[in-house]
């Protein structure tokens, strides 16, 4: 006896899902994103053809140690990039992981839906 | 299409701050019916992904290149008002911490990107969802479409924008076309990425997919102890 259909059909486990999702997150914004594209998106680009680009003004957040996707001090751009990268992405998980936990419906308050003794959030 | 500061006049930037402001209002009422504790990581990593992925500019010819929005791949994923949420956060991340786009210009790329990217992309969606076969192979199809349709009509929703308060000299309709005309371009890189997330996601775990609800064949239906009161 090995798998019974029930396990054949678990396909990827809900961590195993969010896992490789944090980890191609990472890759790419700690890794790949140093070869993206230098070329202006689409906006800046139309503003310098149709000529309005110059009307940009600096941000306030110029003075932030990770203007510009770099990181102040690391000389090295591949490195200053990489790092600018993850801490950004590990600023959104904080920020939007607390705000989407602290959001969500939890079955105990949902209305009519009683106690819910048996759920079990971990199991999947 | 991160506007900096200094493109949109005051009063413009004012006026897209207060929709900004309401529009996130009314997401984060939303999204307490979209998340659960199943959902919520998923969400918290979907923010996270579409930070990463606006990192990855493509070339689009010309000298040009254009990146992932993300609108329509999160409200596919995890449903239109966290997806709000989503880019809501990765906007106040790249503004604050990056000087990716502009601080006055907040409201201005909440309101492009964040609002009307993901209604415009959840929208043209359902429509295309209600056309196609009900299958969950429909899902990442009917995704990609409105990926391709939220990125030029967010760059129209910009040119309407700078043509009202616009603080440069320059033709509304010449910005308009240009606008448009590259991000059909930027917009077929949106499609082919959402399909690609959204077609992977939808393979391996079609139940956690907020787009794909109700569209699950009997055998894929889980029974969940404690779901009759």
């Amino acid at each position: 006896m090995t798998a019974t259909p029930e396990t054949v059909r678990r396909r990827v486990g809900r961590r195993g899902l969010l896992l490789a999702g944090l980890v191609l997150t990472l890759l790419l914004a700690g890794v790949a994103s140093f070869y993206a594209s230098s070329h202006p998106d689409g906006l800046e680009f139309v503003a310098e053809k149709t000529g309005f680009s110059a009307t940009e003004k600096d941000s306030a957040a110029t003075d932030s140690p990770f203007a510009d996707y770099q990181t102040a001090g690391i000389h090295d751009r591949r490195l200053g990039k990489g790092l600018a990268g993850v801490v950004g992405v590990g600023v959104v998980l904080l920020v939007g992981g607390g705000l989407f936990w602290a959001l969500r419906r939890r079955p105990a308050a949902a209305p009519g839906a009683g106690p819910g003794p048996h759920r079990d959030p971990g199991s999947d | 299409m991160h506007v900096p500061d200094g493109f949109l006049d005051a009063p413009t930037s004012v006026a897209t701050a207060v929709v900004a402001v309401g529009g996130v209002a009314a997401a984060l009422r939303g999204a307490r019916r979209e998340l659960d504790d199943r959902t919520a990581p998923m969400a918290g990593l979907v923010a996270a992904f579409v930070f990463a992925a606006q990192m990855m500019n493509f070339p689009v010819g010309g000298g040009t290149s254009g990146h992932l929005l993300g609108g329509a791949l999160a409200a596919v994923l995890v449903g239109p008002s966290t997806a709000i949420l989503c880019l809501t956060v990765v906007l106040l991340v790249q503004g604050l911490l990056m000087a990716d786009g502009g601080i006055t210009a907040l409201g201005t790329n909440i309101t492009l990107m964040g609002l009307i990217g993901v209604l415009v992309g959840w929208l043209v969606f359902r429509g295309v969802l209600a056309v196609l076969p009900k299958r969950v192979s429909s899902v990442p199809v009917a995704a990609a479409v409105g990926a391709f349709v939220s990125v030029p009509v967010a760059a129209l929703a910009f040119s309407v924008l700078f043509a009202i308060g616009g603080t440069a000299p320059v033709s509304a309709t010449a910005v308009a076309t240009a606008m448009v005309g590259w991000h059909l371009v930027i917009g077929t890189g949106e499609a082919l990425i959402t399909l690609l997330v959204v077609g992977s996601v939808v393979a391996v775990r079609p139940d956690l997919v907020y787009g794909a609800r109700g569209l699950m064949t009997g055998h894929e239906l889980e029974i969940r102890s404690g779901a009759t009161a």
